[in-house]
């Protein structure tokens, strides 16, 4: 059963411009690995050296921030939806 | 101008330094780090010094070789060069001896800081082609935006939280732009224009034209630094939302070094939250550089509420970098400033502006920036914008009836009144 992902325009490269990428997992972590099984090198893209998600990446599962959650711990049911959103400046 | 491409050579991705064309694109794809435009300083500083840039109108363009676009300015050709205001008033009130203010409270068309930046994505937003551009706004930038674009003969949209200050909803609507009102907080507003951005051909300023637009914050520290004779305060307290401001201002400062215009001299930038959304304050309090977010802000300062601050790792390391400090204050302090600013110096700002009056207050009374040394404090916006804020806090008219005795007894006992002595 599958989690629907938002992909941003600048990975989209990895996912032959797919903007929303099906796949599985029971958490944010989960996800992003099978998302990088898939999509090889999507993965370095979100997380740095130590797996940690980059400073200036956003993961939002239905609209709910993860660093308001469990981080990569958050989980993921069938018919979620996770976005991936970069942050952007104020205004 | 065709020289004047030569100035602005790429985007740079702050975080790995990869290049990238001049486009309408504003994060790195390799680690999402923002980009940032890069510069041949060794060019600019042959090309100008203090003369040069003297010798120009009073406008933020005046300083054109360090912003970002290829020819010359196509919108908001007038903005900028606020006066910078000696207040001694107000010094002699913070117990300080060199107080200045940057007044952005009266930069033009609409009365904030946002017009600088404005100027600049929107003059790029036109070179690199737009036709329709955006933004998500707290209601400063989207009065810009909307004034800026209808000037330009842009259709423009506005996205903003739905629960805005009137003020700030009408004073985007008159310019006949399209206001989007959000309900949920900024931070909402902010992810669904990046996902907009990334499905739509729109030049939206504070993403994909965020490169441009952060630029045009440095102009406030060009200003400061001529208006100031040539020099640096050694103190300038700056309001922080996302951050960007503040890390363009020390950028600015830096900057001049770097092009030979100023001296190398040694500065702090302090930057000022309200407490009620304060991740970027808290987190440099406890010497982290890992900004918190906060999820539901609550502060009268609407224009400072942003939970995710995307500058706030960048702002963090600017004070630390000079040695700046950073504050926060209640919404009860924010009025206290609002109201000291303007009794003291005449200046009526929005509740931002109190946030930096307030937060410098602190950061004299603890030392932290010391009673005998410059200090710039940078108000950004009007007050007329945020009226809301103030109503109930400065008093009442007096009413009476158009009768001379009903003025004299009314009158009778004010203070200033007694003391002139001008009584019948």
């Amino acid at each position: 059963m599958p989690v629907q992902v938002r992909i941003p325009a600048p990975l989209r490269k990895l996912t032959n411009d797919q903007e929303i990428v099906s796949t599985t997992g029971a958490n944010v972590g989960d996800v992003l690995n099978a998302l990088n099984a898939a999509h090889p090198g999507l993965i370095e893209r979100i997380c740095d050296e130590q797996g940690n998600i980059r400073r200036f990446v956003n993961i939002f599962v239905n609209d709910e921030d993860i660093r308001f959650q469990q981080e990569k711990a958050t989980p993921v049911k069938d018919g979620d939806e996770v976005s991936i959103v970069p942050a952007i400046a104020g205004g | 101008m065709s020289e004047h491409q030569t100035f602005f050579s790429n985007l740079k991705c702050r975080e790995c330094g990869s290049l990238y064309p001049k486009e309408a694109i504003h994060i790195c794809e390799f680690d999402f780090g923002p980009l940032e435009a890069a510069y041949d300083y060794d060019l600019i500083s042959k090309h100008i010094n203090r003369k040069v840039i003297e010798s120009r109108p009073q406008t933020m363009w005046r300083y054109r070789e360090l912003l970002p676009i290829d020819g010359n300015p196509t919108v908001g050709e007038q903005v900028g060069f606020t006066p910078l205001v000696r207040a001694d008033r107000l010094a002699a009130h913070l117990g300080v001896d060199e107080l200045y203010i940057k007044n952005d409270t009266v930069n033009y068309p609409t009365l904030s800081f946002k017009d600088r930046v404005v100027s600049v994505a929107l003059s790029r937003a036109k070179e690199l082609g737009f036709k329709i551009v955006a933004c998500a706004s707290t209601g400063n930038l989207a009065n810009s935006v909307a004034a800026n674009a209808a000037a330009a003969g842009l259709t423009s949209y506005v996205l903003i939280p739905a629960n805005l200050e009137k003020s700030k909803i009408v004073g985007s609507l008159v310019y006949g732009t399209q206001v989007i009102g959000i309900e949920g907080a900024y931070d909402q507003v902010n992810r669904l224009c990046s996902e907009i951005a990334g499905k739509y051909g729109w030049g939206f300023v504070n993403v994909n034209l965020r490169p441009y637009y952060a630029e045009g914050s440095k102009s406030m520290g060009f200003e400061i630094a001529e208006q100031l004779g040539w020099k640096l305060p050694k103190h300038t307290v700056i309001p922080m939302a996302s951050g960007s401001l503040l890390t363009k201002i020390h950028k600015a400062y830096k900057e001049f070094m770097r092009v030979g215009i100023l001296d190398e001299q040694s500065f702090s930038v302090h930057g000022a939250q309200a407490s009620g959304c304060s991740p970027i304050s808290e987190a440099h309090k406890k010497h982290s550089d890992i900004v918190k977010p906060v999820s539901s802000p609550n502060t009268i300062v609407k224009s400072l509420a942003i939970g995710t601050p995307a500058d706030g790792y960048y702002a963090i390391r600017s004070m630390t970098e000079t040695g700046g400090s950073a504050e926060d204050c209640s919404d009860e302090e924010v009025i206290r400033g609002i109201r000291d600013l303007a009794e003291y110096a005449g200046i009526f700002s929005e509740t931002a502006g109190g946030v930096t009056v307030a937060c410098a207050r602190k950061l004299i009374e603890t030392g932290k920036i010391p009673r005998n040394e410059s200090i710039v404090l940078c108000i950004t916006g009007h007050g007329l914008k945020t009226q809301e804020a103030i109503q109930g806090h400065c008093g009442e008219p007096r009413i009476i009836n158009p009768s001379l005795r009903e003025f004299e007894a009314l009158i009778a006992n004010d203070a200033a009144v007694l003391e002139s002595g001008h009584k019948s």
